[in-house]
């Protein structure tokens, strides 16, 4: 297990020196001065040329990258020249609000798909199967955004259920900040669960061909069992593939989210920074968004490791 | 044991003829669906359609009628223009930026597939580094930088296409360079060109269209994400997606302008997962097999 | 059928339908099992045999249709409700199948998946329930058994993991174990321990048995009485030591003459059966047999020869030209 984690440990490094090379050449190798952008209208060749100076924008592109580089290593991403408040401040700020709507649309996608999936296997081939299978596939060609105002539009317009837009920190009111979530968390649920589903299905089909299965019948255990220990359980490392494959999608979906529903977390930070060209900002944010992705992935992979055995004693 | 094997391949040998017979009507209406989209989109100058940009103040959010068919929208356009309008950038993006991805990523995949040894770590690892990104991130960043047009953003969606590609290019390659017509042509002393040429691309080629049709319907879906936010297509010209997010606005007063292109946004993302995924599992090599 | 034995099937047809057309995998088969008796049920694979105990076990696959009777302790199986049939397995119905690498589940340990029967059917808490798991696995020769029942099945070798399936199905004290060939899938040199193994506590616990094998070898002296399958029917049936001695059926002699032996000169060539067993989606008229047979004859290809009992009512084949000499009589 130790061997596992340290040598996964070890890919890890050359994947994030690579993300944020990427995410610098994004920045500093693509057509447009970064001076000029900051300055705007007020751009003289003095002022341009003095901020290039004051930015290290004259230096050679590599002692840029490895300083770059360097203050991020000590936390230092930089400081917004809109707002004057540091990266990590105003990636702080809005961490908060991104993950509980990540955690709680997880939670939202695995509580439809899940169940969904294992009646479907255990009925596999039955109308109720092809019914959810349909529904599934046709779910999956939906984007965000419209089931984003699918949603707005009959709970919020229609029913005057819930509100459409707006935030209260957990804090503060945990009411009411969930009557906020639940939309939000649920367009994003909305799109996850047919994959999960889908994927899920087909391999506890599988799964339930096993003659492990046949087995646990002939042993007269109870089919809540069977399906929930027996098959679940094996298929499971195929949920956490999913799961982890989807967070990118979920990070993506959570920037349309956040800015439909007017949310303060990461997604609205990043838009933000776009539409008033906030650099230091955007790049800083594409970084940790790129760094945090990267390792969510390493626990999945963690995760494979805890939940079969055949993997974490090493054989392959 | 033998009835685990009898019902496995029983599953297996019934399950996609039901498919193929079942899902024929719909994967026909599916056809039917892109050929219209696809022809009104041509043909959308020699339409009688009126201009999707003129604006007429006095007559914003006008229910349907003879002169505008499907209404107008908010600045008083007509809404069946923008629509046809607009599905001329869906597909355009939709269809060009996943031809960037077959071309590169086909080609990179093939030739890693082929050659193997370092070029293909190199070209693995490098696409790799890419999918380190959530693709809606990094197309946002990067149009952040380029600017807003038609061209960069296929551009950008394209790149972001081509590790999938090279994936499945890859993986088809791999499989097919073991078999025999590869080897009786090397040992027949064909050159690499050739063999990659003559022998492999028509083999890997199907499962790479089918491929490609999923990745039109990823692409509008994107597309129409950046645009839904305002930084995909600039104004004033009309996507599904930038329609959509405007409708946003009214959805208290008129949800129709938002439904509309919400609608056959939706349609075609489907059409196009439908074929895509019937093909795909058409030209599957494991159900090809059975 | 005899009142006193404990499983008795009777006229048992499983039909499986198939892209091909119907598979008759089960033809019309009568058997019958007296308490703590054992039963071999012989054939070439694809005769039907496995197809036989699931339909005794009721673990036949959605599609598959079955007819006839199977009375079980006094129970037809087949009008069982799921929840009484659910009870009878594993508790006086057990079975062991015959590739352990793929029947234990492989994310459980070998101490979860004994213990959950064991609990399942007997009341018995953590402690009582981990204790009897020591002492099964010890009872059929593993080493260090508290040890394993945290270990999962891939760190045990083929062997060791076919006993913990046999520990299991022993496990509920049952009155029938099915063994589904046990050894099929192991090393030759374990096949001799696991089987003597499974005689052994047969034995020392008087339940029935019935073992499924494609070796005749199996069957010989761990048996009292040995069905031969073909085609999906039952050709011969006999006490063990009767079928050895005069066995009547051509199929059974040719079955036993594929044997390899020991005694047989270096590189002898293995007699083995000539063609193939037929197409079960495709039944012939005649003797399933006889396109194979080396003494079959007109009739054979015309009409299909029913069950009759040789000298003994408790021999019985299905041939019109069995064999009469003492054939092989020193196997």
């Amino acid at each position: 297990m130790a061997f596992f984690v340290a040598r996964r440990l070890l890919y890890l490094v050359p994947v994030l020196i690579a993300v944020s090379l990427l995410t610098f050449s994004i920045a500093s190798l693509l057509p447009g001065d970064l001076a000029y952008t900051i300055l705007g209208d007020q751009a003289t060749p003095e002022n341009v040329a003095a901020l290039r100076a004051d930015m290290g924008l004259d230096q050679p592109i590599w002692w840029r990258y490895l300083s770059w580089l360097g203050g991020v290593l000590q936390g230092d991403f930089g400081r917004s020249f809109r707002t004057g408040q540091t990266v990590l401040q105003a990636v702080g700020e809005r961490l908060p609000v991104s993950i509980e709507l990540m955690l709680l649309a997880q939670l939202g996608a695995l509580g439809i798909g899940v169940p969904l999936a294992i009646i479907c296997a255990a009925r596999s081939g039955g109308p109720f199967d092809r019914f959810m299978t349909g529904t599934a596939f046709g779910m999956l060609s939906v984007p965000t955004f419209l089931s984003a105002i699918l949603l707005i539009y009959f709970f919020a317009v229609e029913l005057r259920w819930l509100p459409a837009t707006g935030y209260v920190p957990f804090g503060e009111d945990p009411a009411a900040n969930l009557r906020f979530m639940v939309l939000p968390a649920l367009t994003l649920a909305l799109a996850e669960w047919p994959s999960i589903m889908r994927v899920l299905r087909s391999d506890m089909i599988a799964t339930l061909q096993e003659d492990y299965i046949s087995l646990a019948k002939a042993k007269g255990l109870k089919a809540s069992r069977i399906l929930f220990v027996h098959a679940l359980k094996p298929s499971s490392l195929t949920l956490v593939t999913i799961t982890g494959i989807n967070i990118g999608r979920l990070i993506g979906g959570a920037v349309i989210v956040e800015t439909v529903f007017a949310l303060p977390g990461i997604g609205r930070l990043l838009i933000g920074a776009i539409l008033t060209r906030d650099l230091i900002i955007l790049q800083g944010v594409v970084l940790l968004v790129g760094a945090g992705f990267v390792i969510m992935n390493f626990i999945v992979d963690l995760l494979y490791a805890v939940l079969d055995p055949r993997i974490r004693h090493g054989h392959a | 044991m033998a009835t685990l094997e009898l019902d496995v391949a029983e599953e297996a040998v019934s399950q996609p003829a039901r498919k193929g017979r079942r899902l024929g009507i719909l994967f026909w209406a599916a056809i039917g669906w892109m050929i219209f989209v696809f022809a009104v989109a041509v043909f959308a100058p020699v339409l009688p359609l009126p201009s999707p940009t003129d604006m007429d103040m006095l007559d914003r959010r006008a229910p349907f009628s003879a002169e505008h068919w499907l209404g107008t929208d908010g600045l008083g356009r007509d809404e069946l223009s923008r629509l046809v309008y607009g599905a001329r950038i869906s597909l355009v993006v939709g269809l060009c930026a996943p031809i960037i991805g077959l071309t590169l990523g086909g080609a990179l995949g093939m030739l890693a597939g082929y050659f193997r040894g370092r070029f293909e770590s190199m070209v693995v690892g490098s696409m790799d580094v890419l999918l380190a990104f959530p693709p809606l991130i990094l197309a946002l960043a990067v149009t952040a930088y380029l600017g807003q047009s038609i061209f960069n953003l296929t551009l950008i969606l394209g790149l972001l296409g081509v590790p999938a590609f090279m994936r499945v290019a890859r993986a088809a390659t791999l499989t097919l360079a073991r078999r025999e017509f590869v080897i009786a042509a090397q040992a027949l002393g064909a050159t690499h060109a050739r063999i990659l040429l003559r022998e492999l691309l028509p083999n890997v080629i199907l499962p790479l269209f089918a491929f490609f049709l999923l990745g039109v319907a990823v692409t509008i879906v994107v597309e129409g994400s950046l645009s839904f936010l305002g930084l995909g297509v600039p104004p004033p010209i009309s996507s599904w997606g930038s329609m959509i997010g405007e409708g946003r606005e009214s959805l208290d007063v008129a949800p129709r302008l938002a439904f509309m292109p919400a609608a056959a946004m939706f349609l075609t993302v489907l059409a196009f997962n439908l074929v895509g995924d019937t093909l795909r599992a058409l030209t599957d090599p494991r159900q090809g097999a059975l | 059928m005899t009142g006193n034995s404990l499983l008795s099937v009777e006229d048992v047809t499983v039909n499986l339908p198939t892209p091909r057309g119907n598979l008759r995998a089960v033809d019309h088969v009568d058997l019958t099992v007296g308490a703590g008796r054992t039963l071999g049920v012989v054939g070439e694979s694809g005769c039907g045999k496995t197809m036989l105990s699931r339909a005794i076990l009721q673990l036949l696959p959605k599609k598959a249709k079955l007819s006839g009777r199977v009375m079980f302790d006094g129970q037809d199986l087949l009008k069982l409700s799921p929840e009484k049939l659910r009870q009878l397995r594993g508790r006086s119905l057990a079975v062991v199948f015959q590739d352990p690498m793929t029947s234990l589940n492989p994310v459980l340990t070998i101490g979860t998946q004994l213990i959950e029967t064991l609990q399942e059917h007997l009341e018995l808490d953590d402690a009582a329930a981990t204790r009897r798991s020591v002492e099964l696995l010890a009872a059929v020769g593993i080493p260090a058994p508290e040890q394993r029942l945290a270990q999962y099945p891939h760190q045990l070798s083929g062997g060791m993991r076919q006993r913990v399936a046999i520990a299991i199905a022993l496990s509920c004290e049952p009155k029938l174990l099915i063994a589904d060939e046990p050894t099929t899938a192991l090393d030759v040199t374990i096949q001799a321990q696991i089987l003597d193994l499974l005689a052994r506590e047969q034995r020392r616990r008087h339940m029935a048995m019935i073992i499924i094998t494609h070796d005749l070898g199996v069957v010989a002296g761990r048996t009292d009485e040995v069905a031969v399958m073909y085609a999906g029917r039952v050709v011969e049936r006999a006490p063990t030591p009767d079928l050895f001695k005069k066995m009547r059926m051509p199929y059974t002699e040719a079955l036993l003459a594929a044997l390899p032996r020991l005694d047989a000169a270096p590189h002898t060539p293995l007699p083995a059966i000539s063609g193939r067993p037929p197409d079960p989606t495709r039944p012939l008229r005649g003797c399933s047999f006889s396109p194979r047979c080396r003494y079959a004859l007109a009739r054979c290809q015309a009409e299909k020869p029913a069950l009759e009992a040789a000298e003994t009512s408790a021999h019985t084949f299905a041939c019109f030209h069995p064999i009469e000499t003492r054939a092989d009589a020193n196997a």
